[in-house]
């Protein structure tokens, strides 16, 4: 146990009802919260342990659940299948079982073929103690997931949590059917840092946090057409857009492919010239670029309307 | 082995794979009269949004015009391009999207084979060598998911210390060998016999569509837990109400 | 990392019927607790891995201290600690508890 003084955990702020924070929340809470009560029922618990067996190496403690809960539930009596990532244990990074966890869970989704599945992403990418593995994880379960879409399944992503959506976490959410992201998500495949690092703090400060958000933030993915949906904050706007994005989402197949191929290259040609999130928002005539970062929830998510509707149609 | 040299091994009949600042487009004569779609990435080239969108144009060029022949990923590549105006753009949605465009022509019929012959990290890794159904590699090839520098700034731990625990375990440091027992990589290719024969074998023995890296990587003692979590968890599920 | 595990008579069984409750995540200055009803109802054990060394008495008079106040029978508790401040144990442990005892909603 530690005897340094250090900042006690959040423990009272726990989350109890549908307007608690999406980024306050566990990702048990969010489970809980999100769907039917009493519908959710998990597969390979924290009671089974089945735990990473890389950690100990490097002197870590493990999490039962390794990080990651997945399980089936409701929706507003819609079934679904669940996937979510605990942030705070290692950054919800990729591991060995997390992987393998969400791995089956979207083989299971594609056999059963009309059951769509939710993705709670909160990761920082690939665990580095077991990178191999991790990676090759990521590369599974995208392999898994256009299987899944193949035969027909809707694969929601929701943004909002502590870790963000980085690394490979960021190529499966390229994958999914949409996405949904708030204020706090950021989706990004390198992390601030590292780009500082390989580029200089000249091109990009990784301390300045309205430099990070405008790059990579739930606003600006909003925006440049990276995430289909913005919501606030709260456990019960996740779970309304939840609702609405299965319901809006087509199959997927070549034509979806070459949408996003079309819809990939516009972005190129009409921002690939842009210094900054501000020149595209500009760019794209958006009243008030300045004020975006610092608008409230309702009023973005009007202007992102007003913008134009989202597409559902091609990623 | 060049590329040039790869190049010629693997089609002796004939290519006209063309290297465009790092990026390889083009397609090739197989030994069985058929042709492969060529994609790949070349002189250690990082993969950003420019690279990524030319590579999925190809392949989804080569579904249009339809046929039945393989997609060949070549690589040697650095990682993702790590710079402020990729990520702006969404580089992972680029990235995706190129993952996507070969693991749907794979289950279209068009077998996705990827040759490593030189290095590939990260998210670069990840959108193309293992966006195939099977990765093989030639002696030499370096993948490496993180490299030990970047990870003992992070661990705090010196690359010394690091080196030790990766004699214990091939689940985190970088490597041909490492990326084979874990399942990522199925064989490495023999350079001094044609690699049109190899690649003749190698597409005539792996029909059987599904990802089994996994297992292999079970088999291998490389991952010894992911192919079992897997399948209780699609087995739980699939019993599940 | 240590591993160490306590084992007590408790005066009465934990109320309620739930069989198992999780709560805390691992990380920095956190800890997870698992709590399963799997014991005859005056006993109870917690079990406890954690990556910092040497805190054995503290561990034991917390765990003791915890028994006395929330006699938790019948159950067994499990923890992955990420280096935890005492109060902060003490906390999750009675969570925990109240957790195994509330009934399904």
């Amino acid at each position: 146990m530690n005897a340094r003084k250090l900042e006690a955990p959040d423990v009272s702020r726990v989350a109890n009802s549908k307007t608690a924070s999406w980024y306050e929340a566990s990702a048990r809470q969010r489970v809980r919260l999100m769907l039917d009560a009493g519908s959710f029922q998990e597969f390979i618990g924290p009671e089974q342990r089945e735990q990473s067996p890389h950690l100990r190496v490097f002197d870590l403690p493990t999490q039962f659940d390794d990080g990651i809960v997945v399980g089936r539930g409701r929706i507003a009596g819609t079934p679904i299948f669940v996937a979510a990532q605990e942030g705070r244990f290692m950054g919800g990074a990729f591991g060995e079982v997390h992987g393998a966890k969400l791995t089956g869970l979207l083989r299971a989704a594609r056999d059963t073929k009309s059951v769509p599945v939710l993705i709670l992403f909160d990761t920082g990418g690939v665990r580095l103690q077991e990178a191999n593995a991790g990676e090759l994880a990521i590369a599974e379960i995208m392999r898994a997931l256009i299987e899944a879409r193949m035969a027909g399944v809707k694969i929601v992503g929701l943004i909002g949590g502590r870790a963000g959506c980085y690394g490979g976490g960021g190529l499966i959410a390229g994958c999914c059917s949409a996405l949904a992201v708030s204020e706090q998500g950021r989706i990004s495949v390198s992390g601030p840092e590292v780009i500082e690092t390989n580029r200089g703090v000249e091109e990009f400060d990784s301390r300045d946090r309205a430099l990070v958000w405008r790059t990579m933030g739930g606003k600006h993915r909003r925006l440049l057409g990276g995430a289909e949906a913005f919501v606030d904050d709260t456990i019960q706007s996740f779970r309304n857009i939840t609702l609405h994005l299965i319901g809006s989402v087509p199959g997927f197949g070549l034509d979806v492919l070459k949408a996003e191929q079309a819809r990939l290259e516009e972005r190129l040609q009409r921002f690939g010239d842009c210094a900054d999130a501000m020149d595209i928002w500009r760019a794209k005539d958006i009243f008030d670029a300045e004020a975006v970062p610092i608008m409230s929830s309702s009023d973005f998510i009007d202007l992102a309307n007003r913008d134009g509707d989202p597409r559902y149609d091609a990623r | 082995m060049t590329l040039d040299d790869i190049l010629a091994s693997l089609f002796p009949q004939g290519h006209d794979v063309r290297n465009y600042d790092g990026v390889l487009l083009g397609s090739g004569s197989l030994k069985n009269g058929g042709r492969a779609v060529v994609i790949g990435i070349a002189d250690r080239t990082a993969v950003g949004v420019d690279e990524a969108i030319r590579l999925s144009r190809h392949v989804l060029n080569a579904m249009e015009r339809g046929g039945t022949g393989p997609i060949l990923v070549l690589v040697d590549s650095d990682s993702q391009r790590m710079s402020k105006r990729d990520e702006l753009l969404g580089l992972n949605e680029f990235l995706a999207h190129l993952a996507k465009c070969l693991i749907y022509a794979d289950m279209q019929g068009r077998q996705t084979v990827g040759l490593l012959y030189g290095h590939s990290a990260a998210g670069a890794f990840l959108a193309t060598a293992l966006a195939t159904r099977v990765l093989v590699a030639l002696l030499g090839a370096e993948p490496e998911v993180m490299d030990l520098p970047s990870m003992s700034k992070v661990t705090k731990l010196s690359i010394d210390v690091l080196k030790e625990k990766a004699k214990s375990t091939p689940v985190f440091a970088p490597g041909l060998d490492n990326l084979a027992q874990t399942g990522a990589v199925l064989s490495t290719w023999d350079e001094k016999t044609s690699l049109a024969e190899q690649l003749q074998t190698l597409l005539g023995s792996d029909q059987d569509g599904g990802d089994r890296r996994d297992r292999l990587g079970k088999t291998r003692r490389g991952r010894p837990k992911a192919a079992d979590i897997a399948e209780r968890v699609h087995d739980l599920a699939l019993q599940s109400k | 990392m240590e591993t160490l595990s306590y084992r007590h008579k408790a005066q009465e069984r934990a109320a309620g019927s739930k069989s198992l409750a999780i709560i805390g995540v691992v990380a920095s200055g956190n800890l997870e607790v698992l709590v399963e009803r799997l014991l005859p109802d005056t006993e109870c054990q917690v079990d406890i891995n954690t990556a910092a060394e040497g805190f054995g008495a503290v561990w034991e008079a917390v765990v003791a201290d915890f028994v006395e106040r929330r006699s938790p029978g019948g159950l067994k508790l499990s923890v992955n600690d990420g280096g935890a401040r005492p109060d902060t144990v003490a906390l999750r442990l009675a969570q925990a508890v109240r957790l195994i005892e509330e009934e399904d909603r």
